[in-house]
This record gives structure tokens, sequence and C-alpha cells, in this order.
């Protein structure tokens, strides 16, 4: 007879094995931070990968995010006569949440999937046995730069997407709500501060360990071709989209708990 | 049965005991084998048989349970981070695939482990690259390809130039026929024993193709249900009197292999 109580630890030991294998992972990775050779122009690649890559899909959906915040807390605050408060929760809205959230979302859609179809592929076709048998540590070649690459690239892109999120709202407020330009973006600016930018960028550089850590996780233990590598690639996507959205909470509370 | 090759003095590589399980399946059961300096061997077996994952013990790829690999007399599984590098600096794989970095050109992959260590510039490894590859029947033109515009034959002799680019003292080869026609396997099996000997280098292949294991090993082990039952001369497959070899390598279907197969 099955014992629901010994499943119930059996998928605990399990995610607990889990955890602590991607921990590890993670740590073996960072340490090759500090110890040569350091591989420039893997860190380059995908440098340029994440952020000048991820610039058009990125600034599409800041642009308009920022639009559709607008319009709808005009809707909201016109009842009651706080229209000119819209201004303000943009900019809020954008730099603490929006923004890094949308952005790393966008990322983790975008390379998350292609590190762990490449690094899975790469395992599959034994490229990653002949990186050891020609003397190159795959975790050094493969997971460092790449990890190193987002934490750097999802700052720049989400300080792209806080200035094209406030400006589509701005073009919104303008253009269709009757706002003033110069009022709108002075209420924005005297609202604004150093926090909410930091905190943004904070967590996209959090964020950004995540994503290219969960695309190369899953990617280097992917097993059983094709099917495999479409599996550790949908895995990546799911996992980093959700530790994004539990991290933000996190993130947060630590920024902003009264 | 002898199951060691006769080796004088030191061989180049020596396994005792070597076992790996995975899970309940034991792969490899006590694997023996002397494998002597400057020349080929040829590991033979049936799919499942071990030979892959005896290689890649050998490589360090896979840890194994029990036993000892030692090269040139040193205990490998005992060395350090360091010293295993090293070790891997003289050793050289074609893989069954190939697996070429899809990422990189042909000339980069064929100076891959040059560049990683930056024992030569960029500009080096091209004409590096392409003395290497003229070594192995290719136009330097083919060094600027992706391994994605290769055909199957070119990606193995592509492969085999990134084995020799370093020029190590120990070559293994995976399968380095499997998916080719007969001409272009006689081919790559022809650049494998002049690339060997030229380097003079001590060669491991693997495989099931019999006339491939005949031109390019000069001694030959079979490994069967993960142990080695068999070693000898390459010339004499298919007349050792072994029952097990001699049905493998005359491809046979009756015989001891297929009996345990139906029991």
């Amino acid at each position: 007879m099955l014992n629901p109580v010994a499943a119930i630890g059996r998928a605990v030991l399990s995610a607990c094995r889990e955890v602590g294998a991607l921990v590890l992972f993670a740590l073996e990775a960072l340490s090759h931070l500090l110890r040569p050779p350091f591989y420039a122009r893997q860190f380059l690649r995908h440098l340029a990968e994440i952020a000048y890559f991820s610039l058009p899909v990125v600034a599409l959906t800041a642009i308009f995010t920022g639009m559709v915040l607008a319009l709808q807390s005009y809707t909201g605050f016109v009842r009651f006569n706080a229209e000119g408060a819209v201004a303000n929760v943009v900019v809020l809205s954008i730099t603490r949440e929006l923004g890094p959230v949308i952005a790393s979302l966008m990322v983790a859609g975008r390379i998350g999937a292609s590190f762990a179809a490449e690094i899975g592929t790469m395992r599959v076709t034994d490229q990653i046995d002949a990186l050891t048998t020609l003397s190159t540590n795959p975790m050094k070649y493969l997971v460092t730069p790449r990890l190193l690459a987002g934490v750097i690239a999802l700052p720049f892109l989400v300080a792209v997407a806080d200035i094209l999120g406030v400006m589509g709202g701005w073009l919104i407020g303008t253009t269709k709500l009757g706002f003033n330009s110069a009022g709108y973006l002075k209420a924005t600016l005297d609202f604004l501060e150093v926090i909410d930018v930091v905190s943004g960028l904070v967590k996209a550089a959090v964020f950004g360990f995540v994503i290219t850590l969960m695309g190369c996780w899953c990617g280097y233990y992917s097993k059983g071709g094709a099917q495999g590598v479409g599996a550790a690639t949908t895995m990546a996507v799911v996992s980093s989209s959700i530790l994004i959205l539990a991290l933000d909470y996190v993130l947060t509370e630590m920024f902003f708990a009264q | 049965m002898d199951t060691k090759a006769h080796v004088d003095g030191v061989p180049k590589i020596r396994l005792r005991g070597l076992s790996k399980a995975f899970g309940d399946k034991k792969v490899l059961d006590g694997v023996d084998l002397d494998i002597r300096a400057g020349h080929g061997m040829v590991i033979l077996g049936g799919s499942g048989s071990g030979k892959s994952v005896t290689i890649k013990c050998i490589l360090g790829l896979i840890q194994p349970d029990a036993g000892t690999i030692e090269i040139d007399g040193r205990d490998v599984l005992a060395m350090g981070r360091r010293e295993r590098e090293e070790l891997n600096d003289r050793i050289g794989m074609l893989f069954q695939n190939g697996a070429l970095f899809d990422s990189l050109p042909v000339w980069e992959n064929v100076c891959f482990k040059l560049l990683a260590q930056k024992r030569i510039t960029r500009g080096a490894a091209r004409d590096k690259a392409a003395e290497v590859l003229a070594q192995v029947g290719l136009a330097a033109s083919v060094g600027d390809l992706s391994p994605a515009e290769l055909s199957g034959g070119m990606q193995k002799r592509v492969g085999l130039a990134r084995a020799i680019a370093a020029q190590p003292d120990i070559i293994f080869f995976d399968e380095p026929t499997t998916g080719l026609d007969p001409i272009m396997g006689a081919v790559i099996d022809g650049l494998i024993v002049d690339v060997v000997k030229r380097l003079g280098a001590t060669a491991v292949s693997i495989t099931h193709d019999m006339a491939s294991a005949r031109r390019i090993g000069d001694d030959a082990a079979m490994i069967h249900r993960g142990k080695i039952v068999w070693t000898g001369a390459a010339a004499a497959l298919g007349n050792t009197g072994n029952p097990l070899v001699d049905q493998f390598a005359r491809g046979e279907r009756e015989g001891p292999i297929q009996m345990e197969l139906r029991r």
C-alpha cells in the first residue's frame, strides 16, 4: 500500500537534493570568476547576445507597458479626481516593478531558452565531453561567462526599459490624456527617488543571474536527445520565470518593507 | 584465458579491475587491459558491452566505482586537477559524431586546445589549422566554414585534425568509421594510421567495424558483458579460436553471443 507520508518525504528529499545540486553548480561557476584562464571572447559574445540583441523586444514591451499603465491608471484615478498622480504611478511602477520584471521575463524567454538549448545540444552531442578532452573546464568555458554577462546585461536592459516605459506613459499622457508635457515630466522627476531606480537595477542583476543560471543548469544536465533538450528548454524558461516573480517579492520586502 | 596483452616493461595504459555500474546495471565488471606504447589497440564489443564507458573512464569523463587506471605508470585516479589537466594536454580524442563546436568555425575547432591554453595567437592559429587540415586531406578554405556546412566524412576529418593539432601522444577514436560509406571509412582509417605513425602516438580505438579494426589496429581486445574476454593481434580477428570473438568478427548469427541473448 502506498504510504503518502513516505511519498511526501521522498519528494521533499528529492527537492532538497536538486536545490543543493543547483547551489553547488552556481558556487562552482562563481569560483571560476577569480581563477584564470578567463574567456573574454565568450563573455563578450554572451554580453552582446543578451544586452544588444534583446534590446528590441525589451524596448517594445517597456514602451507598451508604460502606455497601458498611463491609460489604466488615468481611468481609475479620474473617478477620484486624482488624475494628477498618473505620472507618479507610472514612474514608480516602471522603475520599481514592471521595468525589471517585464524585461527579465522577456529575457528569460529569449536567453534562458537559448542557453538551455545550446548547452543541452552540446551535452547530447558530446561537445561538453570534447571540451574536457581539450583541457578546457566546461563550467569555466560555458557557464561562468554567461552568468557574468547576465548579471551585467540585465541592469543595462532595465535602465533602458525604465526610460522607455516612462516615455511611453508620457506619450499617452500628453497626446491622449491631455497632460502638459513639461508638467508631466516635472511630476515624474520630482516624485522619483534614487532608491526606486537602484532597487530596480539590483533586482535586474539578481534576475540576470537567475535566468542565466537556470538556462545553463537545465542545459548542462539535459539528456535523451532532442526530446531532452526540448524539456530542458521549457524547464529553463518556466523555472526562471517563477523564480523571477518569487524573488521580486523577496527583494521588494527587503527594499521597501516598512 | 589470457586477457592481458603481453607488454615488455611498463605499458602506456594499464587497467586493473575497472568496474562501473549505473544504478543496478553493471557495465564494467573488473576490466584488465594493457595497451602498448606506440601501438594501435582496438577494443571490440557489441552495443552496451562497455567499450565507450571504458574509454570515458580513461579520459576522466566518468569516475569508475573500483579499479585502477595507470598511464605511463602513474595512477590517473589519484591525480589532482592540475595533474589531470596536464595529462589531458597529451591526449587527443576523435568522437563518434565529431563533436565539433557549432558556434566556432572549423579553424577555431581545429586549434581549440592551442587557443584555449594561449599557446598560439589567433593569427597563427589560422595558419596552423590550414597545416593540420592539409594533413587530413582538407583544403585550407574549409577552415572558414562552420561545422554545419560539412558532410559527415569532412566532420570526421576535422575531428581528427582537432585531435592531432596539439600533437598528443595518446589518441582515442570512438567508432571512427560509423556513419560513413565504405570508401570514406577506408580513407579515414588510412588517415588515422598515417597520423598515428607520424606522431609516434599510442592509439586506442573502439569499433564494431571489423574491416576498420584490422586496418587501424596492431592489437585487439574484446569486451563482453563488462569484462575483457580476449586480447591478441588484430590481424587474427576471425581466426582467434575464441568462439565469442570469432562469431563477433565474422558477424555470424549463430554462436555463443546469440545463444546467451536467447536464454
